[in-house]
C-alpha cells in the first residue's frame, strides 16, 4: 500500500479523460472499483441524485447516503459519435445516451457489446462498471 | 421607468480565420455600430463585452478593448453565458440604462475561434457541458443536440428530410449575406448523396450539413435610454420584451428531450413583458447552431405547436414570403457561429428589418421582431422582442 495521500484525487481515475480530480463524492470511484455505480440520496428529504452530489439544494444540508444504481432503466435518447473531442479520438465510433431509472436518470456511454442495430429509444438497459486501461474506471449501459 | 432602445448596430464579416488580433476584430463591429448610431466613443457610458473566455489567450479582454476602442475611462466589464452571451449583454445593458446608472451602453460581442484547432475547439465547447460527469465520456455539442434530434424524431416523427429543409432555407438566404462565412448553395439532394460532404455523419442523426461552422467575428449593439434615443436616432428600435432562463447542465437532470425548456420559459417572459403573443411576431432570428435547434425553436417560441415545427418548414412558412420568416440572414448555419458575437449579429439583423433597411431580405412592414439566443445545449436561454 502506498502511504496516505495528502490530496485525495481519486476522482482522477474516473472515465477516459477526467477533467476533475477532487470532489467530496470521491467515494464514487471506490464504489466503481467494488463493482457498484452509486448515486446519493438526501436523508432529510429523500431526493435521489445522479450524478451523486455532496449537498442537497432543497434542504441545504449535506446529510447524504449512497445508493446503488441497479435494476433496469429505459433508453431515453442517444447519439453515435463519428468524431470525438481531443483525447477521445481512438474511441470512435461510440454512443452516448441518457437512461431513465425512474427516480433518477443516468448519462453515459452504451457498451460496445450492444449490437448497433438493436439500439433504440425505449429499450431496457442496465448500468455496469467498465474497467478501462491504465487502471481507469467508468460505467456503460448494457442490454438488460 | 423610461423605454430603452437600440440606436446602432454593427458586425464584422464572419470568417474562418480572421487576419488580425482580437482587439482589431472587435474594432470592425464597433466602428460600424458607431457609424450607424452616428455617435463617438466618448458618448458611450459603459461597455459590456460578451464572449466565451476559454478561446482567448488574453485574460480579461474587456479592459484591452476599452483602451483600443477609445472607451477609457468609462467602465467596462465581461459577461458570459456561452453562445447566448450577446443577448445576456443586451439584458445587462437594458438594466444599466433603466436603472439610471448610464444613458448609453455598448454591447460588444466577439470570438476568435481560429486560434485553436477544431478538435480542441470541440473539446472546449464540450466543456460547456458538465465536465465532472459528462465530458469524461467524450461529449461534444453536435452529440448533445443530436440527442435532442433523436428525442424529437421519436416523439413527433420529424425526419432527416425536415432537417435538411432547414439547411436549404439557411443556404437560400446565406448566399445573399456578404458577412456570412458559408455562402455556397446547399441543396436538398446533397443530403441523400453519400459522396457529398453535407451527408457525412457527425453525431447521429446529425450530419455535416446539420451543423454550423466555427467562425471568427465581432458584433456591437448601441443601447440608449428613451430621451437619448429620441434625440439621436431617427429610427430607434425599442426593446419591448426580455426573457431569460437556465436549466440543469447535466442531461440526466432534465425531463424534456424534444425541446428546450429555457427557450419556452424565456419566450413566455418576453411575450408577457411585451404584451404580445407569437402571432404578433413579424420576423425572427433563432439560434440554429444545428438544424434541429431551429425546428425546436419554432415550437418553443409558439410559432408552432409541439411536434408541428416540421409543418412550418415543409410549407415554407419560415421563408421570407411565409407567415413567420425565420433567419433571413442565413442563420448560424450560414453565417458561422463566433460564440460571443452571435447574439449581437442576430439582434443586428432584426434591428435592420424593423428599420426596413434589410435590403434583399426585407420583410414587409414589420412591427415586432424576435431574437432567440441559446447558450450551451439549452443551458441558458434568452428571448428578446424588439419593436418599432
Amino acid at each position: 500500500m502506498s502511504s496516505k495521500r495528502e490530496i485525495d484525487d481519486r476522482f482522477n481515475k474516473f472515465g477516459r479523460v477526467s477533467f476533475t480530480a477532487i470532489t467530496k463524492v470521491n467515494d464514487f470511484v471506490d464504489h466503481l472499483e467494488a463493482g457498484k455505480i452509486t448515486g446519493t440520496r438526501c436523508k432529510d428529504c429523500g431526493l435521489y441524485f445522479f450524478p451523486p452530489r455532496a449537498d442537497c439544494h432543497q434542504c441545504l444540508t449535506s446529510n447524504m447516503e449512497w445508493f446503488e444504481v441497479s435494476g433496469n432503466g429505459t433508453l431515453v435518447t442517444f447519439s453515435r459519435l463519428q468524431y470525438a473531442p481531443a483525447g477521445f479520438e481512438e474511441d470512435v465510433p461510440y454512443y452516448i445516451a441518457v437512461v431513465d431509472f425512474g427516480d433518477y436518470k443516468v448519462f453515459g456511454r452504451i457498451s460496445k457489446d450492444v449490437a448497433e442495430n438493436e439500439i433504440c429509444v425505449g429499450m431496457a438497459m442496465k448500468a455496469a462498471v467498465d474497467k478501462l486501461p491504465n487502471d481507469r474506471l467508468s460505467y456503460v449501459f448494457q442490454k438488460a | 421607468m423610461g423605454k430603452v432602445a437600440i440606436i446602432g448596430v454593427g458586425q464584422s464579416a464572419f470568417v474562418r480565420s480572421y487576419p488580425g488580433s482580437i482587439r482589431e476584430l472587435v474594432f470592425d463591429g464597433f466602428k460600424e455600430a458607431l457609424g450607424d448610431a452616428q455617435i463617438r466613443a466618448k458618448d458611450i457610458g459603459a461597455s459590456v463585452v460578451c464572449s466565451a473566455p476559454e478561446y482567448d489567450k488574453q485574460r480579461s479582454p474587456a479592459g484591452v478593448f476599452a483602451e483600443y476602442l477609445g472607451l477609457n475611462p468609462q467602465p467596462t466589464f465581461y459577461v458570459e453565458t456561452l453562445c447566448s452571451s450577446g443577448s445576456t449583454g443586451l439584458r445587462l445593458a437594458y438594466s444599466l440604462i433603466s436603472s439610471g446608472l448610464h444613458d448609453m451602453v455598448a454591447v460588444i460581442g466577439f470570438q476568435k475561434m481560429s486560434e485553436i484547432s477544431s478538435a480542441e475547439s470541440q473539446e472546449r465547447m464540450g466543456r460547456g457541458a458538465d465536465i465532472q460527469w459528462e465530458s469524461t465520456f467524450g461529449t461534444m455539442m453536435p452529440a448533445y443536440y443530436a440527442m435532442y434530434a433523436r428525442g424529437h424524431m421519436e416523439k413527433y416523427g420529424t425526419s432527416l428530410e425536415d432537417l435538411a429543409l432547414i439547411r436549404v432555407k439557411a443556404s437560400t438566404y446565406g448566399q445573399l449575406n456578404e458577412k456570412a462565412v458559408y455562402r455556397k448553395p446547399v441543396t436538398f439532394d446533397m443530403f441523400s448523396d453519400p459522396e457529398n460532404r453535407m451527408s457525412g455523419p457527425v453525431a447521429s442523426p446529425l450530419r455535416v450539413g446539420d451543423c454550423c461552422a466555427n467562425a471568427d467575428g465581432s458584433s456591437c449593439i448601441i443601447v440608449a435610454g428613451e430621451e437619448k434615443a429620441k434625440s439621436l436616432s431617427k429610427k430607434p428600435v425599442w426593446i419591448r420584451g426580455l426573457g431569460a432562463a437556465s436549466e440543469s447542465v447535466n442531461l440526466a437532470g432534465r425531463n424534456l428531450f424534444s425541446g428546450l425548456t429555457v427557450a419556452r420559459k424565456a419566450a413566455e417572459q418576453a411575450y408577457a413583458m411585451a404584451g404580445i403573443g407569437p402571432k404578433d411576431i413579424d420576423v425572427a432570428e433563432v439560434h440554429d447552431c444545428f438544424t434541429i435547434a431551429e425546428l425546436m425553436a419554432y415550437e418553443n417560441l409558439g410559432f408552432a405547436e409541439p411536434g408541428e415545427g416540421k409543418e412550418l418548414i415543409r410549407n415554407k412558412e419560415t421563408y421570407k414570403e411565409g407567415s413567420i420568416p425565420v433567419n433571413l440572414d442565413g442563420g448560424l448555419l450560414s453565417k458561422g457561429h463566433p460564440i460571443g458575437a452571435t447574439g449581437g449579429s442576430q439582434i443586428r439583423t432584426v434591428v435592420l428589418q424593423l428599420r426596413e433597411e434589410a435590403g434583399d431580405i426585407q420583410v414587409k412592414n414589420p412591427e415586432f421582431g424576435l431574437v432567440h439566443n441559446i447558450g450551451g445545449v439549452g443551458l441558458y436561454g434568452n428571448v428578446s422582442i424588439l419593436g418599432r
